[in-house]
């Protein structure tokens, strides 16, 4: 009952009253109305206040919402033979890019890319290394060399994938793969390493970076410009549309020295054995030909190489990421007598004509060990052309014995001995060119007597480069002019069609004292091909030229002369290096090499035909 | 002759033309902001046009009855949605909250009969008493009151239950409670609002916390407030012009084309556009609070009247969400935003304002 009368029953309900009721519902509207007038106008002060008052500052924010500053890469400088053909190309390719602020869960995200495309297993952990180079709303790569069905199946998912997209880019490639790695080098991915050396700002479209060779040399010329692109974005940060472009800056283009053709040639000739094959132009200091062997395909280090792929290499015998001609130390053994013999002649402590006694054996006074020459009993009287020609150690113990090892080493190093080429190339070693001096230096040890004598012949603390053996050997074949020598041979800058040579610089000019004596040097290395008892006369005929040229075999293992005669039981070619170095033609020098062929044994056998070969294909040339 | 063809608690449609006027051209104008809204997507204005047709035949169909016979069904429409949201304890769907029930064909959220039957019950309980309430009165009202505005809440739905709770309110002030009364009622939710602030989930305590400082989050819940503070505040005076809003375009506003709306209006068509909006909705509100003060009894007076004063709220509670001045409750800018069962309720609730209008003169 009591619960009926509270929800409504009639009874004992006081009567309604229309007229007060009427009022009083009329006033409550009008005061709700006038509340409502307030509120409207309170809103509308808020709006006017935003929009009015504070309008420049949101339409400010507003405009960098949707504009994006982009930088654009600029593309690199390709890079050609001397005879144009192209030997880093740029090609067409896709990557794959994650701009981590518009990505919720990452590691999810990648993992589920990973069932479109091919990721490697350590590609987060490189991810997230990469990612502090980049502000947050730049887009980091993930994945690069897109191929084809990668890219198709990640476009039909990509409204999956806010923040993740597939974009086009030049990809490097070099087309003669291992043949020129050692010369060109390779561009990889940007690392820490690599910032401190760039403008970051330039650099922030750019994922790659010159890591090595001529593409590390030239990093600077090669690169260009960014551009910068005011792009509208949407708010997942994909550019709805460019607004304005400052192109990029294409970088140059660069010609090398290299002719393909004798680069194959070397290549080619040199054949599985570890080695190193440098040409020059002796004429301008130009490389022709830069061989390494074993080599690798630097490609695979453009688009990311897997750790494991990189440690094969780096664990494969024969150290192929290691530039031999001009990294590698190799005792220069006979092919130094050359430089030796001027040196006694020029510094005037022997004569053209001056005659030295081989008798098979050479003592030093008052020391009973011999030191012997290759022959046994000895050449006889010779001199410096037939010395040459034989490689008779008996007459350069005496000349290096009456030169004194530092007289020795001022003439040598005129010839770049002992120093950096200064080859446009990173890395280069210096050899060595010993002098008292240096040995104090290293090993703070006095200098024996039979260390001149074997210096000498090039043995004991010598230690040279190829490239230091053809930059010599140019020096002499072209009378006295050292170069500097240089891989790049002409450049274009964009937007210029004219290709401008750039010249090998020249460095030390060797006074010449007597042309007589340079004579009989170039003669006796002439009469080492085409002499009757000449050590490397196998090598005719040539094909319609004469050939200067000295051969050198170098021992491995260091060990005494005599304990050399007595251990037999070391087979030949695990002790030796086979060296060779050559001019030709002889009358007009056009190309010096200088070979090395590790534990190739003879120099004359081994390496003397690798010289031949390469020679032949720059001399079969057509002019320029 | 003419009342034979029809039921006999039918008559013709009277309708209040300046107010139909005002709303179809309020409607017509949403549409062109949704195209713009939606990204230029025409089938998704056409989904709206057809949402419009259906609320304007419940408009049109509620006009013709009677207020009485509304009368007679607003304690069991309220029974009806009790029920449904008791269900949804049971059987709801959706995202992070059982709002929704889902029949099969239709899938809709049983708050939205709540926004209407309350008051409509509200309006029924005081009809037959003497006003202004007593004490006792408006203890029942608001235990009628709570009973749906708590099974909202628990869904949880806050935002809804609020704004069903103040329809509520709404009709019991216009009943006439006793100043006193209020005031020591809104002392008492003052004090009482600290507890609310312990019940209420985490992200409804985030969305008060990014209000009152939105950077503090700008990504995360504060991105919202900022993008469209960016877009109102970049229209100026004239706005950008339609289809030109870059924030809209760019999809930096969330939600562009249901709750925030407003903010792709004023980025558009600026602080003008903005004034000619409030300008009409006053006039539809105003206009419904002369059609209650024409009414002739207390059921259709208070069911009118409560019905211009919770539009109202909507609006204000909308525009002051897109404007940074209220938490972000999820309340569509009335007969604008892109959105299913709102549009319908809103214009039902319309419909019983013209039947109160076209029925002023036969009220006893």
């Amino acid at each position: 009952m009591k619960f009926k009368r509270l929800l409504g029953g009639r009874l004992g309900r006081p009567l309604k009253d229309p007229y007060l009721e009427t009022r009083l519902f009329r006033s409550r509207i009008v005061t709700g109305f006038v509340l409502l007038l307030l509120v409207v106008a309170g809103l509308t002060l808020r709006y006017f206040w935003l929009q009015v008052v504070q309008h420049e500052e949101f339409k400010t924010q507003s405009i960098n919402n949707q504009v994006k500053m982009v930088p654009v890469a600029p593309n690199r400088g390709l890079i050609y033979d001397r005879r144009g053909r192209p030997v880093a190309e740029n090609l067409p390719a896709y990557r794959l890019e994650i701009v981590p602020e518009k990505v919720e869960d990452l590691e999810q995200t990648i993992l589920a890319l990973g069932a479109l495309v091919e990721l490697p297993e350590d590609v987060l952990e490189r991810f997230n290394k990469d990612r502090n180079r980049y502000r947050s709303f730049d887009a980091v790569p993930l994945k690069f060399n897109l191929d084809e069905n990668e890219v198709a199946r990640f476009a039909v998912d990509r409204h999956r994938y806010p923040g993740v997209d597939v974009v086009p880019y030049l990809s490097r490639y070099y087309p003669y793969k291992e043949l020129l790695t050692h010369v060109l080098g390779y561009v990889g991915r940007i690392d820490e390493n690599d910032l401190a050396d760039i403008d970051t700002d330039d650099y922030r479209s750019n994922t790659h970076i010159g890591k090595s060779g001529i593409e590390k040399q030239y990093e600077h010329r090669l690169h260009g410009s960014s551009g910068l692109e005011t792009a509208e974005t949407n708010v997942q940060g994909r550019v709805i549309q460019v607004l304005e472009r400052r192109d990029p800056q294409h970088g140059d283009d660069l010609v090398l020295s290299l002719d393909i053709a004798v680069q194959q040639a070397a290549w080619d000739a040199l054949g599985d054995r570890p080695g190193s094959v440098v040409a020059i132009n002796p004429n301008d200091g130009s490389v022709l030909a830069m061989v390494s062997k074993p080599a690798f395909d630097p490609n695979p280090f453009v688009y990311g190489i897997s750790s494991a792929a990189y440690k094969a290499i780096l664990d494969s015998p024969g150290r192929a990421l290691f530039n031999r001609a001009i990294q590698g130390s190799f005792e220069p053994g006979s092919t130094l007598k050359p430089f030796v013999g001027l040196a006694g002649l020029e510094v005037g402590i022997s004569t053209v004509g001056r005659r030295v006694f081989s008798s098979g054996k050479f003592f030093l006074p008052g020391v009973s060990r011999p030191y012997r020459d290759w022959r046994e009993g000895g050449h006889g009287w010779v001199n410096i052309e037939s010395a040459l020609e034989m490689s008779v150690n008996s007459y350069f113990y005496q000349m290096a014995l009456d030169l004194g090892i530092d007289r020795l080493h001022d003439y040598l190093s005129q010839f770049g001995f002992g120093q950096l080429t200064g080859v446009d190339l990173p890395g280069e070693a210096t050899g060595i060119l010993p002098s008292r001096a240096w040995k104090r230096g290293r090993f703070n040890q006095p200098w024996y007597p039979g260390e001149t004598v074997i210096a000498g012949i090039g043995q004991g603390f010598n230690v040279v480069t190829p490239l230091q053996l053809a930059v010599a050997l140019s020096t002499l074949a072209n009378g006295g002019q050292r170069f500097e020598p240089r891989l790049l041979y002409a450049a274009k800058e964009p937007g210029n069609e004219r290709v401008q040579r750039i010249q090998a610089p020249l460095a030390e000019q060797v006074v010449i004292k007597n042309t007589a004596n340079w004579d009989a040097v170039r003669s006796g290395m002439h009469r080492v091909i085409h002499g009757s008892a000449g050590t490397a006369r196998a090598l005719l005929p040539l094909a319609g030229y004469e050939m200067a040229g000295k051969s050198g075999t170098a021992q491995v293992v260091k060990m005494s002369q005599d304990q050399a005669k007595q251990s037999s039981n070391v087979a030949d070619h695990l002790r030796h290096h086979a060296l060779f170095i050559a001019y030709a033609p002889f009358d007009q020098p056009a190309i010096v090499v200088a070979v090395v062929v590790e534990n190739g044994g003879g120099g004359s056998r081994e390496a003397a035909p690798v010289a031949r070969s390469t020679i032949d294909a720059w001399l079969a040339q057509e002019p320029e | 002759m003419m009342r034979r063809l029809l039921p006999a608690w039918t008559s013709w449609p009277r309708l209040d033309w300046p107010l139909l006027a005002a709303l179809l051209l309020l409607l017509g104008a949403g549409l062109v902001v949704l195209y713009s809204a939606s990204g230029e997507d025409l089938d998704e204005v056409l989904r709206q046009a057809v949402r419009i047709g259906a609320g304007l035949v419940a408009l049109l169909t509620l006009s013709l009855v009677p207020p009485h016979i509304l009368r007679t069904w607003s304690p069991w429409l309220y029974a009806v949605g009790l029920v449904l949201l008791a269900a949804t304890w049971v059987v709801g769907v959706g995202k992070g909250a059982d709002r929704w029930l889902d029949f099969g064909v239709v899938r809709f959220q049983p708050s939205e009969i709540m926004k209407l039957a309350l008051p409509m019950t509200l309006a029924w309980f005081f009809h037959p008493r003497s006003l202004p309430p007593n004490l006792q009165m408006t203890f029942m009202a608001f235990i009628l009151l709570s009973a749906p505005a708590l099974l909202i809440a628990r869904q949880p739905d806050l935002g809804t239950a609020l704004l069903v709770g103040i329809s509520g309110c709404i009709v019991i002030f216009l009943a006439g409670l006793k100043w006193r009364w209020i005031l020591s009622l809104l002392g008492l939710a003052a004090l009482s609002a600290p507890g609310l602030w312990m019940v209420m989930h985490e992200y409804q305590k985030n969305r008060v916390r990014t209000l009152l400082d939105p950077s503090s989050d700008p990504l995360g819940t504060g991105w919202n407030i900022i993008q469209s503070k960016i877009a109102v505040g970049s229209g100026g005076w004239t706005g950008k012009g339609w289809l030109h809003g870059t924030q809209s375009r760019l999809e930096y506003i969330p939600e562009r084309h249901t709750d925030f709306i407003l903010a792709v209006l004023s980025e558009e068509f600026g602080l003008l556009g903005v004034s000619l909006l409030f300008l009409v909705y006053l006039f539809i509100i105003g206009r419904s609070l002369y059609i209650a003060s024409l009414a002739k009894d207390t059921y259709s007076r208070l069911l009118a009247g409560s019905l211009a004063f919770t539009f109202s709220v909507y609006v204000l509670v909308n525009a002051g969400m897109v404007s940074g001045l209220l938490p972000v409750v999820g309340v569509p800018l009335p007969l604008i935003s892109y959105g299913g069962t709102s549009i319908v309720t809103l214009l039902a609730g319309f419909g019983m304002l013209m039947s109160v209008y076209g029925h002023r003169r036969f009220m006893r």
